[in-house]
């Protein structure tokens, strides 16, 4: 009698958006917690955690992903104004963007470039198949805009999503390292490469070395948001790779 | 308040710059013309209203949550992942490098143009 009461129970929030639009804020707030514990170790990116604790979830209960997102779409939607709103700390960067806009831009357009090409090659020449390397393109913009962009071109918007993230993560990661090596010292060029390649993940690693990195990221960021949108899907489809 | 009327604006340059690609085809995403019509609007404006500025503060600051329903999405690529990771972790590091180095060097090559032929003009 009381098995039948449970059973009947998650019957009903496992088909109600509540139980997992919860169950992703939750997440999301355990993992963020863990991550500040450890120091904003990027390996440890409340993404990557929350993400992981609700796929073991979705598996254990044989959730199937459409259940999941009824629920967690509530959440994605803010991606929409999310992206609008990228539009304001823009403007508050113009003064810099005024003085500096020609490199910027010409830094800007050559990374997102190489990124898409580069991802693309490197996965061709390893046998990956034709939708993984049109998912890959554009792994170095900011989430919502790739997924559009990956939508438009005949990619897979939510492997896009993951590879957008784990590009983020990578950024993160190896960007401080590489610039060492490189022996790049400026840290508004260090925030352009990195806003190109790692968008909003970088950005937020950006903010942590210092303001006018994290600034000229958050602008690369934008900028690159934009461009990708406006060139990608024509470059692409020019250089014959979306078929 | 603040927050809610921030967000009705950034929702209305949203729903117009859907509406707009729809309209004219233009081939960007809704939201990104909402990002560039709410950009030129802070130009003409000179100054970003408390709203919007405290609604795009609230967003933008927790902008890795909004990942997540995405990410997750993986549970229905876990099969193509299993198959390919080779190629697309090498894929991602290699590429990764290669856009910040790129990136970082045309940056500096052409701030340095600059700067030298401003000096011979000066």
């Amino acid at each position: 009698m009381r098995d039948g009461g449970l059973n009947e129970l998650w019957v009903y929030l496992s088909a109600s958006p509540l139980l997992w639009l919860t169950l992703t804020l939750v997440a999301y707030g355990l993992a963020y917690r863990v991550y500040r514990f450890a120091n904003d170790n990027p390996l440890l990116h409340p993404v990557v955690l929350a993400v992981a604790v609700l796929i073991a979830v979705l598996l254990f209960t044989d959730t199937t992903y459409q259940d999941y997102f009824n629920g967690a779409q509530f959440v994605h939607f803010l991606l929409g104004p999310a992206t609008v709103a990228l539009a304001v700390p823009l403007y508050q960067q113009l003064s810099k963007l005024r003085r500096m806009w020609l490199p910027i831009l010409l830094a800007t357009l050559a990374g997102i470039v190489v990124a898409a090409l580069s991802a693309m090659l490197i996965a061709r020449l390893l046998g990956a198949s034709v939708q993984t390397q049109i998912s890959l393109a554009p792994k170095s913009v900011t989430a919502p805009v790739a997924m559009g962009i990956s939508e438009k071109i005949g990619g897979l918007p939510s492997l896009t999503a993951v590879l957008v993230v784990l590009t983020g993560i990578l950024g993160a990661v190896l960007g401080t390292k590489l610039f060492q090596l490189l022996r790049i010292r400026d840290d508004s060029v260090k925030g352009i490469a990195m806003g190109v390649t790692a968008h909003g993940i970088g950005t937020a690693r950006a903010f942590q070395v210092s303001a006018e990195m994290g600034a000229f990221s958050g602008l690369a960021m934008a900028i690159s948001a934009l461009f990708s949108a406006l060139v990608l899907p024509g470059l692409l489809e020019w250089l014959g790779l979306l078929a | 308040m603040n927050f809610i009327n921030g967000l009705t604006i950034l929702l209305v340059y949203q729903l117009v710059g859907e509406i707009a690609v729809r309209f004219f085809a233009v081939p960007v995403p809704g939201p990104v013309l909402g990002m560039l019509l709410l950009f030129a609007t802070l130009l003409v404006r000179k100054s970003a209203d408390a709203s919007v500025d405290s609604a795009s503060r609230g967003l933008l600051s927790h902008l890795s949550l909004l990942f997540v329903p995405a990410g997750v999405g993986m549970v229905a690529h876990l099969d193509r992942i299993s198959d390919e990771w080779l190629s697309i972790a090498l894929a991602l590091v290699l590429s990764t490098g290669i856009t910040m180095a790129v990136t970082a060097g045309v940056m500096l090559g052409i701030s340095r143009l600059m700067h030298s032929r401003g000096r011979h003009d000066a």
